[in-house]
């Protein structure tokens, strides 16, 4: 085993995405107490400049190829299996995201490696990786190893911090192995800017499943507009179209930190934690004393949010 | 256009999870199961691509002994599935690289052209089902999937692939392939429970036998745990109005004092 680990970079637009920097940052903590080097693997066509950017990896290999110009998880895998393979890395790093998910399944399966999902956390225990990964919703958390010690981790995003090494990591340029052109990007689509620009407001007044139905958004607005604030919501309540999706909090939609969330009847899904877990206070409000959302709150109380809002709107004097 | 779509059932979240006494799993024994909900998307954009465009809805699930598997079977049925298909004989959910072996093996006499499915369920430790069984077929896959359509000459779909911050990207992907469904363009239609008892005790749910002994996670589980919840949170007792005055007394501390003018 070479004691290596291996980050797959994930960019866009020409810039190395946040998780990626996370990904470096435990991956460079798990070296230092390990041994061995974090190998950050970049591919892409003509974006060797973005190397330098690569803080905590220790060698870069670049897979340049036109065929990588954009992302494909055909074409990164087509490039990714034989690499991984030849490089025999102990453990490698992906973020759990869709190109993350894509990636990772497909290295586990074509090379018969294990796999572990939505970790939280990788230690060291007697030299080989320990990894806590969330289950359930966020309510089940397990504690894993891989069988003969080397393994894939998809990673929460924040689970780890970046870390600022400002050394570049030497550099390595190979092409890609093969391509696979069976999944084509066609084009980004960005969201539409909407009539409240939630990243920006200082109260966020949040919604979930448990406002129960449409009517009862004029419950939230009210109260949104009795703090001075914006209503924001979890993922169930923009699929229903209650709120538009500019006010989606979470994964897939905005990253917020307001000096005060409300997270009302939303139970607190890995999903939407990664978006609202760096608020200055969060208050939750929530008729499932487990729900995960309690684990986050700096404040948090059982009960209906059907009946709270109201009192809480009426005490503010809206 | 032959479309597949892979379902399985998952612990109910609305009860409350136990560990077992080894430590290393769920205590099943009064365990309630759902319809993994991404899944029940997947069936819905199956059944609004074939409104579409014509063709077959094909529903596969692992033949498991805990949970009822023939009634979510059924209920595809009663939502508009032309075809269902039990898959194999577990005592329990079978790990992901398990399950993707079963339905890859029961996928070889069955026609596909797009095998949808949900992008993660809420247990699966060793990742996805859709894109392990993708690569145990040779055929592409894309993750987080909404907006699919098909093309005009029915040899490939695009999609939508769902990034932080309500990015997207847009790929076309040749067919057959694995989509991971995230979610569907209208909510999951409803099945009369009427409808899915009588389809009960009168559709034919197919049965396929698998191989066991295939591959597994590789996984070792150590111990699961449930994380102190609340560990974190200060809990504020009372009623709805007690609640709500401490709430308002945590705001007026950071200056939000109500009555703000927008």
């Amino acid at each position: 085993m070479s004691g290596d680990i291996l980050v797959v970079v994930e960019h866009r637009d020409g810039v190395i995405l946040d998780t990626t920097h996370e990904l470096l940052g435990g991956a460079a903590k798990l070296a230092a107490a390990g041994g061995g080097d974090v190998v950050a693997v970049l591919l892409g066509s003509g974006l060797a400049g973005l190397a330098g950017s690569l803080d905590g990896a220790s060698r870069a290999i670049i897979v340049d190829d036109p065929g990588l110009d954009a992302f494909s998880p055909s074409s990164y895998l087509a490039a990714l299996v034989p690499l991984v393979r030849e490089r025999a890395p102990d453990l490698v790093l992906v973020a759990n995201s869709g190109p993350g998910m894509d990636v990772a399944a497909g290295l586990s399966a074509a090379l018969d490696l294990p796999l572990a999902a939505y970790v939280t956390d990788i230690t060291l225990d007697g030299g080989s990786p320990l990894v806590t990964c969330q289950l359930y919703a966020g309510k089940i958390q397990a504690a894993v190893r891989f069988e003969g010690g080397r393994g894939i981790a998809t990673v929460v995003a924040g689970s780890f911090a970046p870390t600022a090494a400002g050394v570049s990591p030497t550099t390595e340029t190979v092409p890609a192995a093969s391509t696979d052109a069976r999944i084509r990007f066609r084009g980004l689509h960005r969201p539409e800017a909407g009539d409240v620009d939630i990243t920006r407001e200082a109260v966020l007044v949040s919604v979930g499943r448990g406002i129960g139905e449409q009517d009862n958004i004029e419950l939230v607005e009210a109260l949104a507009a009795a703090v001075g604030g914006a209503v924001s919501s979890s993922r169930p309540i923009a699929d229903s179209g209650w709120l538009p999706r500019t006010r989606q909090v979470g994964k897939s939609g905005l990253k917020v930190k307001p000096k005060v969330y409300l997270a009302l009847g939303i139970s607190g899904a890995p999903e939407h934690l990664e978006g609202m877990r760096g608020a200055e206070l969060i208050i939750a409000v929530n008729t499932d004393p487990r729900a995960p959302i309690f684990s986050v709150a700096h404040y948090g109380a059982v009960a209906d949010l059907l009946d709270v809002v109201p009192a809480l709107t009426a005490r503010l004097g809206g | 256009m032959d479309y597949v779509v892979l379902l399985k059932q998952v612990p109910d979240l609305a009860e409350e999870l136990e560990i077992d006494s080894a430590g290393t799993g769920l205590d099943r024994e009064w365990m309630s199961y759902v319809a993994s909900e991404w899944d029940e998307y997947a069936l819905e954009e199956a059944l609004q691509l074939r409104e579409a465009n014509g063709g077959t809805v094909t529903c596969l699930a692992l033949g498991v002994a805990t949970g009822d598997v023939d009634e979510v079977l059924a209920t595809c049925l009663a939502r508009g599935a032309d075809r269902v298909v039990k898959v194999g004989s577990f005592d329990e959910s079978p790990d992901s690289h398990a399950a993707a072996a079963a339905f890859a093996e029961a996928l070889e006499p069955i026609p596909h052209d797009l095998i949808l499915t949900g992008v993660q369920a809420i247990d699966d430790l060793d990742g996805q089902v859709g894109p392990l069984l993708a690569a145990r077929r040779g055929m592409p896959h894309l993750s987080v999937v909404t907006h699919i359509a098909v093309s005009g000459d029915g040899r490939s779909v695009t999609a939508h692939q769902e990034y932080a911050g309500g990015v997207v990207g847009e790929f076309e992907v040749d067919l057959p392939a694995v989509l991971g469904v995230q979610s569907s363009r209208e909510a999951p239609r409803y099945a009369p429970v009427s409808r899915v008892r009588q389809l009960l005790k009168t559709a034919t749910i197919e049965t396929v036998d698998v191989a066991g002994g295939g591959p597994r996670s590789g996984l070792v589980v150590e111990s699961m745990s449930v994380p102190e919840t609340g560990a974190a949170a200060e809990m504020i007792a009372g009623n709805a109005q007690a609640i709500a005055e401490r709430i308002a007394e945590l705001l007026a501390e950071r200056g939000i004092t109500g009555g703000a003018a927008r």
